[in-house]
Formats: structure tokens, C-alpha cells, sequence
């Protein structure tokens, strides 16, 4: 079996961990690209949102390099993702590209179901390797989190442009190559003082905005035109609703390591404005704006892909939040789009609307 | 005399105004880019120029609009700002307590929403092209009539016409039934006008606390059917600045003097830029799996600016070069 994955992110730097633990070989698809794109918006359906086509586009340039296994996963709730595994399947058959589909979903009450599943792929390995798969994955991917948000406090206030940008690309590709459990120990470890060594002026007064949304256009750059990075430059300190790791805690281990962000409090903080469950993640982005809010941020940006549901519900509510806690929303919606301009006229002005907003309070 | 420059680089047209040390607009010109934004930068300079008087001395230049960048490099500006502050800044300035601004230019629409003198929020279409200009200006194609004329033959309207908006493909269809069906021209284009409102309201508008005074301001703003169809559906009076056209220059205008105040002498190149070569290109770099869309300007055969890489390569290369020599 040669399996391959979808991107988002750096997810695949801890996908890959997992299933080369287990003796799967692994074909890690080229980066998101406009190539990526073009597969996917050629042989995806039309309406279907930015992340459906770029999955596909993925698999097929993972199919030229010899993929024949497709690991994807899925989803319960209103929200289409749940059924793109078996309609991106469908569709690479349609076009010649026999490959097998493993579908891995949310576990709905054990996360035997889950190490189940697992086991399709691995065949007879024993139990306990799988569960050590899954650790090696967490464990890198819970590293790279730190990568990202070091690199978001430290681009603002770095001292040359790019520092951040070159020590990110170092702490991943060292935690990339890390294979036993101790060395992935130490390259989390050096990863984080290659981001601490950052020269930074930690004197630099920062706008702090919180990005929350739609979890596969907050997590691949590609989509979101690398909104974190173009704010960084702008000199603005981000924080991201959702990280690769919280989101395996709460969805594939049902929240069973603690002390990290979950899901649960961001739908407890939407509840005077949003009781139930929109799928995907409208909920949770109405309640990490608020305690973004709470937290003192200067502003919230809300990212997701054009036609996506969930997000549509929370942009109707996001202005009452906005008026009720005195901050400033701004919606970016993606989709084909690679022109960056638009991107950028629309991050320069929300920044100097914060930047004058904060100016007023602090002159009061 | 001494005073300020303003370029506004938009996808329809390109204004550029000069004003002096009060503030006050001397000089405005209009182009349209027609797809080629330096040479027209060049082609209004050139212009600009000759209109002024020959003691001119340019203390300052800003560049907005989505060229700005570019246009910021040929003529080397003092600020280069996105055209929502630049906007917001004229318009804070010409129409003093303004608290709306609606904005259509070409390829986009906006909405400002200032208090107290400061922008507390705004949004710009994002998908949808339906309800900018450049619509307008192909129905006016279609139809055989001056884009000119357009508002002006709106208003003779008497029974308007309901024409679907939330499309502009659809829109197209829609009035040519209501063409076919017989009904008169005004009303189509009245029709045209109040769906280009709703669809506006809805999609920029949506959310957004509209107070009086509204302005209303770029290239479309001269059309006086769309400023009747906003007067009817907002209920509020709508004020179209003397200058609406080129709001942005005036405002790029009037950041270049806070930046020259702030940093110092412009670096502003002069007038002899329009005789300049500018020459620009792209290429794919291939160094990564990204394939980013790397953009080149030089000037009389020099390179003086790339951009488009996410990792910064090619855009600190030009950087180093100057550094070095």
C-alpha cells in the first residue's frame, strides 16, 4: 500500500509520523499549488467549497507520484465535508484513478472505533503500536503548534524581516525528521529554542487580532493567502481559533488530554447568541470571538471558503458581537482567487482602523 | 507653487490630483487604465505637468488603488495606502462629520462606516462583481448608450421596472425579458439601478448601521440614477461630493503630506518619470513547490522592484542589490 493524504497545513508532517511508525509507506502530495487548484476545479464539482477541490487536487498529483490508497477524513453534522471522502473517491474513479478510500471519522462515542479503523490500514500490527502511531503523530503535532504560535508572537516584533520565516523553516524540518520518541522529544525541545532565538523588540507595540472560521481555511495557508504571515509583516500579533492539535484532542480523542483549549467552552461563551450546533464550526466561531473579545484583543477576522454554511450563520451573528463587545469583525471569504491584492487592501485598512481605534482609547 | 500628489491606480480608471499646501484640489485628472497602469501613471504625470505651472514643486506623493504598489514604485511615492483609508481620509476631509461612505468604483464596492471622524468599520464585495461599474458600463455597451447618459435617462423613468439583482448574469437576462416584453428603456435602466441598491445593501451593506450624512463616491457616484435609487431605498439624503471621481488621489494626496510631515523629505522621483522605460514582466519561479508568480519592473533597463514570492527571495534580492551599491 502507498498511502497518501489530503493536505492542511502541517498536518502532514504528523500524518506522515503515524502511518511510517505503522510500516505504511507514505506519498506526501506536493504543497498546495495552483496546479493543486487546477486538478481540483477541473474535475470538482462546481459548487462545492475551496476545500473539497483542493483535496482532490492532492490525490491526483499524489496518484502521479504512485499513490494507490487515499486516507480521508470524515465527519458527522451538517456540514458537506462529511461525505467529500466518498464523492472525491467517486470522482477519481470516474477519471481512471483507481485508488482505495480509508475513511477516517470522528470517533461518535470510543476511540477504539478510531484505533479500528487504523488497524484497515496497518493490517495485524498489535494494538499498542497503533496507540504509539498515534502518539508520535500528537506528539508532532502538538510541536509544530508551537512552531506556529511562537512565529505568530515573534513575526510582529522581529527584529529583520524574514527571521521568523527561516527559523519556522528549521524548527519543521527538524521535527519532520525526527522518528523515535526521543528524538521527536528533542526536536520539540530544539524547535523551541530555535523560535525563542529569534532576535525580537519586545518593546514594539502590537495589535493583537484573533482569527477564527472555517478549520480548513484557518489551517492551510494556501487558502487564506497566508493571512497569519501578511499580518505578522502588518505588525500584527495573531492568535488561530483552531490548532491541528486541539483539534485531535477534541474530535479523534474526545478531549481526553487536558489543559487544552476545547471546543466546549467556545460553544458554552456563543450560548447568548447561538444555542446550537450549525455545523461545522459556526459555533465555535461565535464563542472564540467573544473570548477573543474578553481577552482584549483589538479585532477578529473571520476566514471561510465561498458557500460554506456553518460560517455563513456566524457572519449574520458576528456584527451583533461586534457591537455588543465594542470590537471590530472583519469576514474574509476564499475561493479560486490567487490575486493577493484584494487580500492585502482589505488587511491594511482593518489594521489602521485598529491601529487608529487603539490610538483614540489610548489617548482618552 | 508647492503642494501635493495623489495617484489613485484603479482596474477601470486612474486619477491622479494634485493639491497644494491647503489642501485645496488645483488639478484633477481622469484616465482610464485600459489595462495598462504604468503607461497611463506616465500618460497623467505627463499631463499633470503641462497643466501646472512651471515653479510646481512636489513636496509629496501617495499611491492607492489597486495599482498602488506599482504605482508607488514608478513614481516613488512617500505612502503607499490601501484605497479604504485613502477613502475614508478624503472624504473625512472634504465632508466634514461624514458617517457613511458608499463607495462603487470599477471592480469593486465598498462601505466606510466612520465615527467621530475615524473609520470603525467597512466591506468590500468579495465574490461577486454584480453591483460595480463595470456592469453598469457593459449594460450601457449592450444597450448602445453612453455610460454619460445612463443616470440621466434613469430619471425619466416613471414606472420602474423590477429587475433581479442578485446576479449579474441573471440581471442580463432579466432585462432583456423585460425588454422583450416591451417595456420602456427608462424604467429598464431605473430597475437596473434600484437592483444594483438591493444587491449592494445586501452583500457590502449587510450589517452595517447607515447614518446620516451618506456620501457617495467613485466612478459610479456620476451616475444620477443610482444616486436616486440609494436616496429610496436608504430614506436618507445621499450627498455626492464635487470631486467623487478621484476621492482616492485626494486622499493618497493628503497621506503622502502626514508621511512627509512624519519621515521627511519625499522621495518623490519628478515629472521626468513619464519619459522613463518601464518595462515589467513575470515568471514562475521554481525554486519550491509553491510556483509563486514572481512580478519584475525595471526601469531604463534596471530592476527596481519584484514581488509576489511568499518567502521573500526575489523581493529581498532587489533590496540587497541597492544595498550593495
Amino acid at each position: 500500500m502507498r498511502a497518501t493524504f489530503p493536505h492542511m497545513g502541517n498536518l502532514h508532517i504528523s500524518l506522515k509520523a503515524m502511518l511510517q511508525h505503522l510500516g505504511v509507506e507514505v506519498v506526501t502530495p506536493p504543497s498546495c499549488s495552483k496546479k493543486t487548484l487546477n486538478l481540483g476545479v477541473k474535475y470538482g464539482p462546481e459548487f462545492a467549497c475551496l476545500p473539497m477541490k483542493l483535496n482532490l487536487g492532492n490525490f491526483l498529483e499524489a496518484y502521479e507520484m504512485g499513490a494507490d490508497t487515499v486516507i480521508m477524513a470524515g465527519g458527522c453534522g451538517p456540514c458537506r465535508f462529511g461525505y467529500y471522502a466518498q464523492i472525491e473517491h467517486a470522482i477519481l474513479k470516474d477519471i481512471g484513478c483507481n485508488m482505495e478510500l480509508i475513511v477516517l471519522e470522528p470517533p461518535s462515542r470510543y476511540i477504539f472505533e478510531l484505533t479500528g479503523k487504523i488497524k484497515q490500514i496497518t493490517g495485524n500490527k498489535p494494538l499498542w503500536q497503533v496507540i504509539q502511531a498515534i502518539c508520535y503523530g500528537y506528539q508532532k503535532a502538538r510541536a509544530l503548534d508551537e512552531v506556529e504560535i511562537a512565529a505568530f508572537k515573534s513575526r510582529p516584533r522581529e527584529m529583520a524581516a524574514g527571521l521568523t520565516d527561516a527559523a519556522c523553516r528549521k524548527a519543521l524540518k527538524l521535527i519532520d525528521r525526527a522518528i523515535s520518541w526521543r528524538e521527536i522529544v528533542e526536536a520539540r525541545k530544539i524547535a523551541g529554542k530555535t523560535m525563542a532565538g529569534i532576535p525580537v523588540d519586545k518593546d514594539r507595540a502590537v495589535l493583537k487580532v484573533g482569527i477564527v472560521g472555517e478549520i480548513y481555511t484557518l489551517l492551510e495557508p494556501f487558502t487564506n493567502l497566508n493571512l497569519e504571515t501578511r499580518l505578522g509583516y502588518l505588525g500584527v500579533e495573531v492568535d488561530r481559533s483552531i490548532y491541528l492539535s486541539e483539534w485531535v484532542n477534541d474530535h479523534l480523542f474526545m478531549g481526553l488530554i487536558k489543559g487544552l483549549r476545547s471546543r466546549k467552552e467556545a460553544s458554552i461563551a456563543a450560548h447568548p447568541y447561538l444555542r446550537h450546533f450549525v455545523g461545522g464550526h459556526g459555533q465555535e466561531t461565535i464563542g472564540n470571538a467573544i473570548n477573543y473579545a474578553r481577552a482584549g484583543y483589538d479585532g477578529i477576522i473571520q476566514v471561510f471558503p465561498f458557500t460554506c454554511m456553518p460560517e455563513i450563520v456566524a457572519e449574520t451573528i458576528l456584527p451583533v458581537v461586534s457591537a455588543d463587545f465594542g470590537i471590530p469583525v472583519m469576514t474574509l471569504i476564499v475561493d479560486e482567487h490567487t490575486g493577493e491584492a484584494g487580500v492585502m487592501t482589505r488587511l491594511e485598512a482593518f489594521v489602521d482602523l485598529l491601529a487608529r481605534k487603539k490610538e483614540m482609547k489610548e489617548a482618552l | 507653487m508647492k503642494g501635493y500628489l495623489g495617484i489613485d491606480v484603479g482596474s477601470v480608471s486612474t486619477n491622479i490630483v494634485f493639491l497644494d499646501e491647503g489642501g485645496i484640489i488645483r488639478e484633477s485628472i481622469y484616465l482610464r487604465t485600459q489595462g495598462r497602469p504604468i503607461a497611463t501613471v506616465q500618460k497623467g504625470l505627463g499631463k499633470l505637468k503641462d497643466r501646472l505651472p512651471s515653479n510646481i514643486k512636489v513636496r509629496g506623493a501617495g499611491a492607492t488603488g489597486s495599482g498602488r504598489n506599482l504605482a508607488g514604485i514608478v513614481v516613488g511615492a512617500d505612502a503607499v495606502k490601501n484605497e479604504i483609508t485613502a477613502h475614508a481620509v478624503a472624504a473625512s476631509i472634504l465632508v466634514p462629520g461624514v458617517q457613511t461612505i458608499l463607495e462603487i468604483g470599477g471592480q469593486d464596492s465598498k462601505i466606510i462606516v466612520l465615527r467621530n471622524g475615524v473609520v470603525s468599520d467597512f466591506a468590500m464585495n468579495t465574490v461577486c462583481a454584480a453591483g460595480t461599474g463595470s456592469f453598469l458600463d457593459q449594460q450601457a455597451a449592450r444597450l448602445n448608450i453612453a455610460i454619460e447618459k445612463f443616470g440621466e435617462i434613469a430619471l425619466q423613468s416613471e414606472a420602474v421596472v423590477r429587475i433581479a439583482g442578485r446576479c449579474a448574469v441573471f440581471a442580463e437576462s432579466d432585462m432583456v425579458h423585460k425588454q422583450q416584453m416591451g417595456c420602456s428603456l427608462p424604467d429598464i435602466l431605473a430597475g437596473l439601478c434600484e437592483a444594483l441598491v438591493r444587491n449592494y445593501l445586501n452583500n457590502v451593506g449587510k450589517g452595517k448601521d447607515i447614518l446620516a450624512p451618506v456620501v457617495f463616491q467613485g466612478g459610479v457616484a456620476a451616475n444620477a440614477g443610482m444616486v436616486r435609487a440609494f436616496e429610496k431605498a436608504l430614506g436618507l439624503s445621499v450627498l455626492v461630493p464635487p470631486y467623487f471621481d478621484v476621492m482616492g488621489a485626494v486622499g493618497a494626496a493628503l497621506l503622502a503630506r502626514e508621511a512627509v510631515a512624519r519621515k521627511g523629505p519625499s522621495s518623490f522621483k519628478g515629472f521626468g518619470v513619464s519619459e522613463a522605460c518601464f518595462k515589467t514582466g513575470s515568471f514562475e519561479c521554481a525554486g519550491c513547490a509553491n510556483l509563486c508568480e514572481v512580478v519584475e519592473i525595471a526601469e531604463d533597463g534596471k530592476v527596481i522592484a519584484r514581488w509576489g514570492d511568499r518567502c521573500g527571495k526575489w523581493l529581498n534580492s532587489v533590496h540587497r542589490e541597492e544595498k550593495i551599491s
